[in-house]
């Protein structure tokens, strides 16, 4: 092997039709639809009422993003999605990944069914309906711990699924040198399984935050609006006014508040979700 | 592996929270190695976050259907199967699994013919290569509620397109094209994922497996086609099922370009429940629930069992 496999003698209107052809792609299905979200972002409204590809004759982007916090509370949406986001991923990743272990060790009919179980969220669809009846139940409904109960509910078949697999690739024999040692169960998990777990668990977290920072449909049945809406849930808020305020600009501001700290996330852990992604997908 | 003895003093301390040992006739006083090494406690408090804020909702979702809950009144009665005769006599019932498999269908085609020309593309790994991975997975991280409203307003009849073409497409308000539309839409946001993932497929083909059909003198159509895209296989299917079990449950996107619209020739089954939970009907919209969950596990299963038969295969 030499060097990347390449395609089989590449002519020369491949050489240079292929990066000619992928900027040309580029450009128009990811660049077009991003300067849209940044120059509406920055247009005043009166000439963002009919959106559209021009540059903004004035440039205000400050001014829409301060509208934004004003009239579309979205600070407080940021810090409402933080609260509910952060508690979610962190329960996501240590129920998940105590679970994993004991299903990656242990080996009888039960704990099979057990780990069946709890991967089974892979598939089924969450039943969003009964969700409400149930939390209003337990007096959880329209409450940000309703909504990280849900979520961590969601997401922990993905998190058990991919842990599961990397436990079992971890060599037993580092765990029965520290039994050796004396070790108790916890101290094995603590010092020597979650510090191996680190590349999955960036990998699971990374993933979980995604969906749940961009989560809408769930945000809005267990919360319904109100004052711990999150940041899609706001963001849909004002778009659905946008038929009466035509406030293209703000959907816009918004747009773009909500995407960076993603953007931000996925270039600090580039490598590490590419990777984490793909060694769960192909093995 | 070193046998491991286990004095009954440690198993002691271990046994209260553990319950019952399991694993066969013992001696007494012994637990079975690995429920002291490998206790259950760790797993339970994920199984029981799981048990009550997954599988009980989807268990009672098997019983709201056939209840009258609703916001109109405070009981709760039952009423056997009067929620599906009125979702089936209006239309909705029907309308709804149609439009969300050909929803799926048509996204999960998007999405992974997408995924798989950036993949070819973008194969080498080259900085040119990397820069602009990273540029097709931007959509992937953007929220499709974002993403949505990014396109209708793009698409809407006086948006961005039509005034840039200077046509006068009515992208999102056909009852027959606008699915498409959305579909493609659905595509865009999740094509970066499937490149990655079919990036890796092709990363595992070995080289020498190349080199030998060059030698055979095969070209880049022949090597894709007889050597490439056999081996592909995994990724494919592993993209397929994610893709087409993921778009069943979509929401945000729909919701953001159409709401559903024009004349409900997109209303997807989480469209209809947002809008009829919305009316306080809320026993039927479980029951459209209930339906949506019955259709993901007739199709999931299959596909599921076919998947671990392939990779046993392989």
């Amino acid at each position: 092997m030499s060097g990347s496999p390449s395609l089989a003698r590449p002519g020369p209107v491949w050489r240079y039709g292929r990066p000619a052809l992928v900027l040309l792609l580029a450009g128009l299905a990811v660049g077009v639809p991003l300067w849209l979200v940044a120059v509406t972002s920055a247009k005043p409204q009166a000439e963002a009422i009919r959106p559209n590809l021009d540059p903004p004759r004035q440039w205000q982007p400050g001014s829409n993003y301060a509208d934004a916090v004003s009239q579309g509370e979205m600070l407080r949406g940021f810090l409402n999605s933080l609260l509910v986001v952060v508690p979610s991923v962190v329960l996501v990743l240590i129920l998940g990944a105590g679970a994993a272990w004991v299903f990656a060790r242990r080996k009888s009919k039960l704990v099979s069914a057990a780990y069946a179980l709890c991967i089974s969220g892979l598939l089924l669809p969450p039943a969003v309906i009964t969700i409400v009846m149930e939390l209003r139940q337990l007096g959880l409904a329209g409450t940000r711990p309703g909504l990280i109960a849900v979520y961590t509910g969601m997401y922990l078949s993905t998190a058990v699924f991919f842990m599961t697999g990397f436990i079992r690739a971890i060599p037993a024999e580092l765990e029965e040198a520290a039994r050796m040692d004396g070790a108790k169960p916890a101290r094995i998990f603590l010092r020597i399984i979650l510090p191996l777990l680190r590349p999955v668990i960036a990998t699971a977290a990374i993933m979980v935050m995604l969906y749940a920072w961009s989560d809408m449909f769930y945000a809005f049945f267990v919360l319904g609006g109100g004052d711990a809406a999150t940041l899609p849930l706001n963001l849909y808020q004002v778009a659905s006014a946008q038929l009466y305020l035509n406030n293209w600009h703000l959907v816009f501001a918004y747009v773009v508040v909500m995407s960076l700290p993603m953007v931000a996330v996925f270039l600090v852990g580039q490598r590490k979700i590419v990777s984490g992604i793909t060694s769960g997908a192909v093995k | 592996m070193a046998d491991t003895v286990i004095r009954t003093r440690r198993k002691q301390r271990a046994a209260p929270a553990q319950g019952r040992g399991r694993g066969g006739p013992r001696r007494p006083g012994r637990l079975p190695r690995a429920a002291v090494h490998h206790p259950w406690w760790f797993a339970l408090p994920a199984i029981a976050v799981f048990t009550a804020f997954f599988l009980t909702p989807n268990l009672l979702n098997f019983f709201y259907p056939f209840t009258d809950w609703s916001s109109y009144h405070p009981g709760i009665s039952f009423t056997g199967l009067d929620n599906f005769r009125t979702i089936a006599d209006d239309g909705s019932l029907l309308r709804a699994i149609r439009t969300t498999l050909l929803y799926a269908l048509l996204a999960a085609l998007f999405q992974n013919g997408f995924g798989l020309v950036l993949a070819l593309l973008l194969e080498d790994d080259t900085r040119f290569n990397r820069i602009f991975r990273a540029v097709f997975f931007l959509p992937v991280l953007i929220s499709a509620l974002a993403t949505g409203y990014v396109f209708q307003a793009l698409l809407d009849q006086d948006g961005a397109v039509n005034s840039v073409l200077g046509t006068d497409v009515p992208w999102l308000g056909s009852t027959t094209w606008t699915l498409v539309v959305v579909t493609v839409i659905h595509g865009w946001k999740w094509m970066g994922l499937a490149m990655l993932i079919y990036l890796a497929g092709l990363k595992g083909i070995p080289g020498d497996m190349l080199e030998a059909a060059r030698m055979d003198g095969a070209g880049p159509w022949r090597t894709f086609w007889s050597v490439r895209r056999p081996m592909l296989a995994p990724a494919v299917t592993f993209n397929v099922t994610t893709a087409l079990i993921g778009s069943m449950n979509t929401f945000d996107i729909v919701q953001a370009t159409t709401g559903g619209g024009p004349a409900a020739a997109t209303e997807v089954f989480n469209i209809y429940m947002f809008r009829i939970f919305g009316q306080g009907l809320y026993a039927q919209a479980s029951a459209m629930s209930l339906v949506l969950f019955l259709i993901v596990v007739a199709i999931a299963i299959p596909l599921v069992i076919g998947l671990r038969r392939r990779e046993q295969m392989l």
